[in-house]
Order: C-alpha cells, then sequence, then structure tokens
C-alpha cells in the first residue's frame, strides 16, 4: 500500500507536467512561450502574499514568545486530561493551526522523547499529517488574490482542526 | 473576524509578556518571525512560477476544462456557484491531487490558482466568496492520503512501522474534512 502511493506520489509531478505540456503541445499551443507567460506571474503572485503573512506570523509569533500560550495551555490541560486527552499532546493541538514549523519541531520532539512507535508518538504522528496550518492557509491563498474579509472561514477551518485532533485521538487510541 | 483574532493575538501576547517579563523574547521572536516569513516565500517563488507556468498551458489547451467535466458530479454539489466547465474546476481538482499525495510544495501553488479563478468569479472582490470559503475549508482541513513529512520523520526515529499511521491519518482528515464542510453550510447561513 505505502509502496504503491510512495510510486504514485514520485511519479506525480512528471506525468502530470508532462501530460499537460504534450496536451498543449499536441494542440498546437506554443509551449515554451505560454509556459513562461504563466511562469511570469509567479514572483507578482508571491510579492502579493507578503503584507498577509508577515502580519500572520508576527501576531502569532508574539502570542507564543509572551508566555500566552503557555498560559492557555496551563488552564486547557487539567481540562482535556479529564476527557482523555493526554497532556502530552495538548501542546501539539493548541500549535498546529498557528504555525507549521512550531507543529513540526513538536512533533519531531514528542516523537523523539517518546518514541515513534509509542501511543504518544503515534498520536502526534496522526495529528501532524491530518491536519493544516489554518492560519497560514488563510492569510496565503486569500493574501493571493487580495481577499480582505475572509468571513467566517478562519472558524470552520479552526472546527475542522478540533475534531481532526480528536479523532486523531479516538482512532489512534482504538487500533493501537 | 481576522481583525479581533489578529488583535486579539497581539494585544493578549503582549500584556502577557509586560506580566511574565517576556518582552526580551517576544521583541527577538517578532523579527525572527517575519524574517522568517521572508524565507518561506522566497522558497515559494520557483514552485509558484513552475505551476503557473504548467496551469498556463493547461489553460491554453482547455486541458483544465477537461479536468472539471470530470470532476463535475463532486463539485457541482460542493460548489454549486462555479459554472460547470469553469477552469477553477479543473485548477482545484489539480490542488486537491496535490494535497492528496502529500506534495506540499506543489499544492499551495496550485491552490492559489484555484483561488485566482473563483475570485474571477467572485461578486465581491474584497470579501470571500461562498465557493472560496468552502475550498479553502477543504484545504486547511487537510486531505492526504500520504502524510509525507511526518513518515520520514518516523522513518528518521527508527520506527518499526513508519507507515502504520497512514490509515489512522486518513481516518482523522476525513472526520476533519466532513467536520469542515458541516461548518462551512451552517456558518454561511447564520454569518452576517
Amino acid at each position: 500500500m505505502f509502496d504503491f502511493l510512495n510510486n504514485l506520489s514520485q511519479w506525480a509531478i512528471p506525468i502530470i507536467i508532462l501530460v499537460i505540456v504534450g496536451y498543449a503541445y499536441f494542440k498546437d499551443v506554443e509551449v515554451y512561450e505560454v509556459f513562461t507567460e504563466g511562469a511570469v506571474e509567479g514572483f507578482t503572485t508571491v510579492v502579493e502574499i507578503i503584507p498577509y503573512l508577515i502580519a500572520m506570523l508576527m501576531a502569532i509569533s508574539i502570542f507564543r514568545a509572551s508566555g500566552a500560550l503557555e498560559i492557555c495551555l496551563q488552564i486547557l490541560e487539567p481540562i482535556l486530561s479529564f476527557f482523555g486527552i493526554p497532556r502530552q499532546i495538548v501542546p501539539l493541538g493548541l500549535i498546529r493551526p498557528l504555525s507549521g514549523t512550531g507543529s513540526l519541531g513538536l512533533v519531531t520532539e514528542l516523537i523523539q522523547e517518546y518514541g515513534p512507535d509509542s501511543l504518544i508518538g503515534r498520536l502526534a504522528s496522526t495529528i501532524q499529517g491530518s491536519t493544516e496550518t489554518t492560519f497560514y492557509v488563510v492569510a496565503v491563498y486569500f493574501g493571493a488574490v487580495g481577499v480582505k474579509k475572509s468571513r467566517y472561514s478562519i472558524i470552520a477551518g479552526l472546527i475542522a482542526d478540533v475534531v481532526g485532533f480528536i479523532a486523531a485521538i479516538y482512532i489512534v487510541k482504538l487500533i493501537f | 473576524m481576522i481583525n479581533h483574532i489578529w488583535f486579539g493575538l497581539i494585544s493578549i501576547g503582549i500584556v502577557t509578556a509586560m506580566l511574565t517579563g517576556n518582552m526580551g523574547p517576544v521583541s527577538q521572536a517578532v523579527l525572527e518571525s517575519v524574517e522568517e516569513g521572508a524565507m518561506i516565500l522566497i522558497r515559494l517563488i520557483g514552485p509558484m512560477s513552475l505551476w503557473l507556468g504548467v496551469m498556463r498551458l493547461a489553460e491554453e489547451s482547455n486541458f483544465v476544462e477537461l479536468l472539471a467535466k470530470l470532476i463535475q458530479p463532486v463539485t457541482k454539489r460542493l460548489f454549486p456557484e462555479v459554472p460547470a466547465d469553469h477552469p477553477a474546476l479543473g485548477a482545484m481538482m489539480l490542488s486537491f491531487s496535490a494535497n492528496l499525495l502529500g506534495l506540499g510544495n506543489s499544492a499551495t501553488p496550485l491552490g492559489i490558482k484555484a483561488m485566482q479563478e473563483l475570485q474571477k468569479l467572485n461578486p465581491k472582490p474584497e470579501e470571500a466568496s461562498n465557493s472560496m470559503c468552502t475550498f479553502l475549508v477543504i484545504n486547511t482541513s487537510s486531505i492526504t492520503l500520504l502524510p509525507a513529512t511526518v513518515i520520514s520523520l518516523r522513518v528518521a526515529a527508527e520506527s518499526s512501522a513508519p507507515m502504520e499511521i497512514i490509515g489512522t491519518t486518513i481516518f482523522a482528515t476525513t472526520c476533519s474534512t466532513i467536520a469542515g464542510l458541516v461548518a462551512d453550510r451552517v456558518l454561511r447561513k447564520i454569518w452576517v
């Protein structure tokens, strides 16, 4: 199963490129010129994102470095432990939607400390794989097109994160 | 919404830092985080140029319309406001495929491309349309078949079964995507 998926993953990019370039070539599109016409927008698109990503990252970094996140954790831990959620995993649940590098660092630490095949290691792996950095995605995706009002999307994204977190704990405890 | 969250993070953070004596770390973290942000963006320029180039070819040759028709049965329900053969659907399909296969660096540019297509249909360009919110929620709930980064971490930590978390990950991410879609539909009705 994994070998198949891994092969698929390795083949995907070259095959997608070949199919799209090939299809265009046989449709008499000037492939080289048209590719570069599109690619020229790569830089400007990234430039559009700068203010949104910077705004998001600086606010999150203040919140984390100030110790406010730590205080939230101390309040949440006893409540979540009561519901059978291991306390070592609580920080990951809180950081995951805020910071991609932060949560990856935490997962690495947890795996090293408890071992990849421990309950905590499996939980950390599953949570990291099944959730996304919601704040980053909102900043980058909406920022790239200049959308300033994100409406309810952050809340919906956070609800998805919470459900993913709980579902990960439920299934890991059930299976292993 | 985002105004409240942003102000909340900053003001609660700085007040907490004053009380806990963490002003030093905060002032350092702010600058480090924006430098890190710039690095993320610089690394994004390459994949972004590559995929916007490939996507332009897919548009010129009408390949995206072909893809759009392919996933029409699903997208008709998820994105009722997008016309059946609109390029946005093809771009979304490629973006989802990249996510499913754990191709993170390509998923972001393809997702942004899909957003740009959705923006063309948006009557209020400053405000996210319903379709954009739905697409964003699917992305933030992380759809994946192959959590590649996590697996390589587990391999590095000498796990006896690095792949055993694929099943649990797919289960958890399916739950979160369904929850996100339900939240999207419910919140859309009550949001002013």
